[in-house]
């Protein structure tokens, strides 16, 4: 072991600066069993996403390492891992929180910009089709009310959404 | 009469219009009205939570907050609006200090959260309003030579604590009113296991790997057909079996049903009338089993 640590990072680790995020909150109780690696869907279908080593990175204060592999973004939050955690650790929560910091970064996948594209425009994640307004017509469904997408831009515009949204895709 | 707040989501109307007429022709016979919200929003669920949780939350609440206004609970057809807005509502409506700061942001809406509603999943609304005995009773056409697997999907179940929803680890009131259509629930591993949908978009080889285990352990179990209850679930199963075909060259072919389709077949509805052809995975082998 290498004797770094510095008062002032001793102050401020990764860990610290997670636990101020909804859902981390109880990321140093990690005491690595492996639960949630079993429990995991996705662990078990590929060797790219595991639980358990994300929050060992993270443990460690490997900020970078967390923030930015691709396994943070393979968690499906089927919350089994979260249930199941003995240490009460919100792991599905705890994914979304280092989704949270990674996309302060601009670091954020293809498929989650183009959703969260839709939401900005249209008020929606999925946009109805011509054909799919024919389809709901012809099969006697009311016509679609329009969204509150207004409303939707100032809360968005309040929050840092809207920027959020526009680093990501200028690192792109 | 039962009255509630329909919140619709964005997935249904863009993709699945056979689950939302089923939805609301069976609802309809059993006395429960759906009141169509306007202004409604996407609920900002999980794919918006992961990049900013004050931006979820907040959509989530003004949401709510439109239900309050016309007085009514809310009920979702789909687990992950289900899943995201009664989160909301439970956690705003605990933590003071939370709310205070949500109720900030949808100041520039001029709407405000106050926690005096509740949101379900219609199954609850069926389970609890009208109840399985009731059901029983109004069922027309018997459906008793179908062996269905109930598919529950994570977001009806999780987190447990806060959706108090069913047992997680081994939850019924699905199978329990299959049952009710006079069909038979079927016991498979899987009935209660993620189904990959939010991996697509991402990791599409994920999603599809994922979806080929539940549906073959349904298949494994000897089932007819599968049911779902969340629009993402139903894609999964139904849709990602011609995904499957492509990558495993393996055919399943197991007709995927959503839960109120399989009611209206029992109410006596016309197949016809439930835009049954929009399925991927062809429903002719059920409809000729119950002829």
């Amino acid at each position: 072991m290498n004797s770094q640590p510095d008062e002032q990072a001793r102050k401020e680790t990764f860990v610290e600066e997670m636990q101020e995020h909804h859902g981390a909150e109880r990321l140093p109780y990690c005491f690595q069993c492996g639960v949630c690696a079993s429990s995991c869907p996705v662990a078990r279908t590929t060797p790219r996403f595991n639980p358990r080593e994300v929050i060992r990175h993270a443990l460690m204060n490997d900020k970078e390492s967390v923030l930015t592999t691709e396994a943070i973004w393979l968690c499906c939050s089927c919350y089994a891992c979260q249930e199941r955690c003995p240490q009460k650790v919100e792991i599905a929560d705890l994914m979304m929180a280092f989704r949270n910091v990674a996309s302060q970064r601009g670091l954020v996948p293809k498929g989650y910009i183009e959703q969260a594209s839709g939401f900005l425009m249209e008020g929606r994640i999925a946009l109805p089709s011509g054909f799919a307004q024919k389809q709901r017509e012809s099969m006697g469904l009311p016509a679609l009310p329009s969204t509150g997408v207004e409303a939707l831009r100032k809360i968005m515009a309040k929050t840092g959404f809207e920027k959020t949204l526009q680093k990501a895709k200028e690192a792109k | 009469m039962n009255s509630y707040a329909l919140f619709l989501g964005c997935t249904i109307p863009a993709r699945e219009p056979s689950y939302e007429v089923s939805a609301r022709k069976a609802m309809k016979a059993l006395d429960i009205e759906l009141n169509d919200m306007k202004g409604s929003t996407c609920c900002a669920p999980i794919p918006i939570e992961s990049l900013d949780y004050m931006t979820s939350l907040s959509t989530a609440a003004y949401n709510v907050a439109l239900a309050e206004e016309m007085n009514m609970d809310m009920v979702t057809l789909c687990n992950g609006c289900f899943q995201n807005l009664c989160r909301t509502n439970e956690v705003l409506k605990k933590d003071a200090h939370l709310r205070e700061k949500v109720n900030e942001v949808l100041a520039e809406t001029g709407k405000r959260f106050r926690g005096t509603k509740n949101v379900y999943h219609y199954l609850q609304v069926l389970n609890r309003d009208i109840g399985r005995e009731h059901i029983k009773e109004s069922m027309v056409r018997s459906l008793k030579a179908l062996k269905v697997a109930p598919f529950y999907g994570s977001h009806l179940l999780k987190p447990s604590e806060v959706l108090r929803f069913d047992e997680f680890e081994d939850p019924h009131v699905l199978d329990d009113l299959i049952a009710a259509t006079g069909a038979q629930p079927v016991q498979y591993l899987y009935k209660n296991r993620c189904c990959g949908g939010l991996l697509r978009g991402t990791a599409d080889d994920l999603a599809v790997g994922i979806a080929r285990r539940v549906i073959s352990s349904a298949v494994k179990a000897k089932a007819d057909c599968m049911t779902t209850v969340c629009p993402f679930c139903w894609l999964q199963l139904d849709t990602g079996q011609l995904e499957i075909r492509r990558t495993f060259n393996e055919a399943y072919n197991i007709p995927v049903l959503h839960y109120p389709e399989l009611l209206c077949l029992a109410l006596g509805i016309e197949p016809k009338e439930l835009g049954l052809q929009t399925h991927r995975v062809r429903v002719d082998p059920l409809l000729q089993k119950i002829a």
